[in-house]
């Protein structure tokens, strides 16, 4: 068991957060130095929405086993050590139970080969459409902006929901003596927060240290370095780089509040929002940032943030690379001449028609990433065309696919007296992707108590046999 | 004053998500002046952003943040993330189209 008892003398907490991600390649050195610093806990978030809907949808993390199992061994071995717990969330990518059953599964296979002893928490945070509907029923959800009102079918048409949690559950599983915290879905600040928060330190400066340092070293010079310790105390916070050559200044620290947030002063969390318009960003050093004067507000409604993924359709796609500079001087043609083509022949030879499928061109090195909206420029060297289609099963998509084959491989420009074969990058062409998912909830779930909706169950690890 | 590029001018111009269902796109500026410069041109009028990227102006928040010598911009992204739609799962590339604006 881990102590929790706060220092009485300085009242602060010291925080190692090493990487944005388990499983990036935490460094078993900045890990140690965070220790030498004196760091009471390390915290680090295993997952996140920004590879898009695939890992929700799926239930399978985008890490591999082999690079999540190196991280979590350098900062279980260490922790132990050390005596302080570790908090991992967002376990599996997207926090579902699945998740957090896979890493909970190579923390106790870490525990057998490193002779290790700990408390486990496992806390699910995966909600069954019967509890979110419930919760529609009794008026309880609310739309986030850009959303509209949510509907029983789009909560019964997802694969998985979860639900993101705040400290509460981290802050209990410490309490009862949790070594090691493992959750589902959660705020990227919930874990450091669930750490400081339960040591009684001030919201304010808890909050916005921990939306500072949720990317590790982002918030300094070098933003794939090894990480940082924060210190939170009641008054403000401290941001120490754990690699040497690394700087946290008042402008990499400050400019943290910006990533990856819709507004970079004000921050949604369950309980409330934090404030950072009045902080005051202070260099301690060359290398150390201090930053003092964020508050936290309470809301009068605590609120859980929903996610879920729901199933698109199933999708095949080809690559074909054209070089024929006769063809690239005219590809806005090309592709107009090729959609025509492609509709005709699938509902002559399919009996599929616009509405029942999805299927376009995307043609990288022309204006595959920003589409319309392409200013355009001279004709491209070579254009790699992306070709998707989307239908109702996997066996429709690929029949698409396959009619879309000889056009594009031969589709002549209007006028062209010979048949230009293109270059496909595979063969067969037909690369089938299987379900693609989509997020359908951008909504919100009004709680009484802040943990209601997450389980936890406790677990003694020890080496097996 | 010689009329640049945002992109001459900035430090960086960057754009991600904020989330599956929002593009935010953030611009440093290396000096007082430049972010002053900045903040008066285009680069902080919703109805400008908005054609750039064929949403509303309503849509657009502007956050002048001159302690940073930043300004962040940020609306709901017009397809979710990942959607069958979309062309930029990070959103990462959408900064081009501001980074090309003539700042006078």
């Amino acid at each position: 068991m881990t102590s929790q008892t706060p220092d009485a003398t300085t009242r602060s907490v010291r925080i190692i957060f090493p990487i944005g991600m388990l499983g990036g390649g935490i460094t078993e050195e900045t890990v140690a130095r965070g220790i030498e610093l004196g760091a009471d806990a390390i915290a680090v978030d295993g997952g996140s929405t920004d590879s898009g809907p695939h890992y929700l949808g799926s239930g399978i993390a985008k890490t591999s086993r082999g690079s999540l199992k190196r991280d979590l061994r350098t900062i279980l071995v260490a922790g132990r050590r050390a005596g302080i717990p570790v908090v991992v969330t967002t376990c599996g990518t997207s926090g579902t139970d699945s998740g957090v059953e896979w890493v909970a599964d190579i923390a106790r296979e870490i525990a057998d080969e490193e002779g290790l002893t700990f408390t486990l928490a496992r806390i699910y945070s995966e909600l069954t459409q019967p509890t979110v509907l419930d919760a529609l029923a009794s008026g309880r959800i609310d739309a986030l902006e850009p959303a509209g009102p949510l509907d029983a079918a789009t909560v019964t048409s997802c694969e998985h929901i979860v639900g993101l949690m705040g400290h509460v559950p981290i802050t209990e599983a410490l309490a009862a003596g949790a070594d090691l915290v493992l959750t589902g879905r959660a705020s990227d600040t919930a874990s450091v927060a669930g750490i400081a928060l339960g040591r009684g330190l001030a919201a304010g400066p808890t909050w916005h240290a921990a939306k500072t340092v949720e990317c590790g070293s982002q918030c300094t010079t070098d933003p794939i370095g090894g990480g940082v310790l924060v210190e939170i105390d009641d008054e403000g916070f401290t941001v120490h780089p754990l690699t040497e050559t690394a700087a946290a200044t008042p402008m990499t620290v400050a400019a943290h509040m910006l990533y990856e947030n819709a507004d970079p002063y004000r921050l949604r969390e369950p309980g409330g929002t934090l404030d950072t318009s009045a902080a005051v960003y202070t260099a301690v050093t060359d290398r150390v940032t201090r930053v003092e004067g964020s508050i936290f507000e309470e809301a009068e409604q605590a609120t859980i943030k929903l996610e879920g993924a729901a199933i698109g359709g199933y999708e095949t796609v080809s690559l074909v690379g054209i070089r024929d500079p006769h063809v690239l001087a005219h590809m806005d043609d090309w592709i107009a001449r090729f959609s025509g083509e492609l509709a005709r022949r699938v509902s002559s030879h399919l009996g599929l028609e616009k509405g029942q499928y999805d299927a376009e061109l995307r043609a990288y090195g022309y204006n595959a990433v920003l589409g319309d909206l392409e200013p355009g420029g001279p004709p491209p060297r070579e254009v790699g065309v992306l070709f998707r289609a989307r239908a109702a099963d996997q066996a429709t998509a690929t029949a698409i696919a396959k009619v879309a084959n000889p056009l594009l491989l031969h589709l002549p420009l209007e006028g062209m007296t010979h048949l230009p074969s293109f270059a496909f990058a595979t063969s067969p062409a037909e690369m089938e992707r299987g379900a693609s998912y989509e997020f359908v909830l951008q909504h919100t779930i009004a709680v009484d108590d802040e943990a209601e909706l997450f389980r936890t169950e406790y677990e003694e690890v020890a080496p097996r046999g | 004053m010689a009329s640049q590029t945002l992109d001459e001018i900035a430090d960086l111009v960057r754009a991600k998500n904020a989330g599956p269902f929002w593009i935010t796109l953030d611009v440093f500026l290396p000096t007082d002046e430049a972010y002053e410069r900045v903040r008066a041109s285009d680069v902080t009028d919703p109805r400008v952003i908005a054609e750039l990227y064929r949403t509303t102006p309503e849509k657009v928040r502007v956050f002048p943040m001159p302690a940073l010598k930043a300004i962040k911009i940020s609306f709901p992204r017009p397809v979710t993330q990942g959607s069958f739609a979309d062309r930029d799962m990070h959103s990462g590339q959408q900064h081009v189209l501001l980074a090309a604006l003539s700042i006078p």
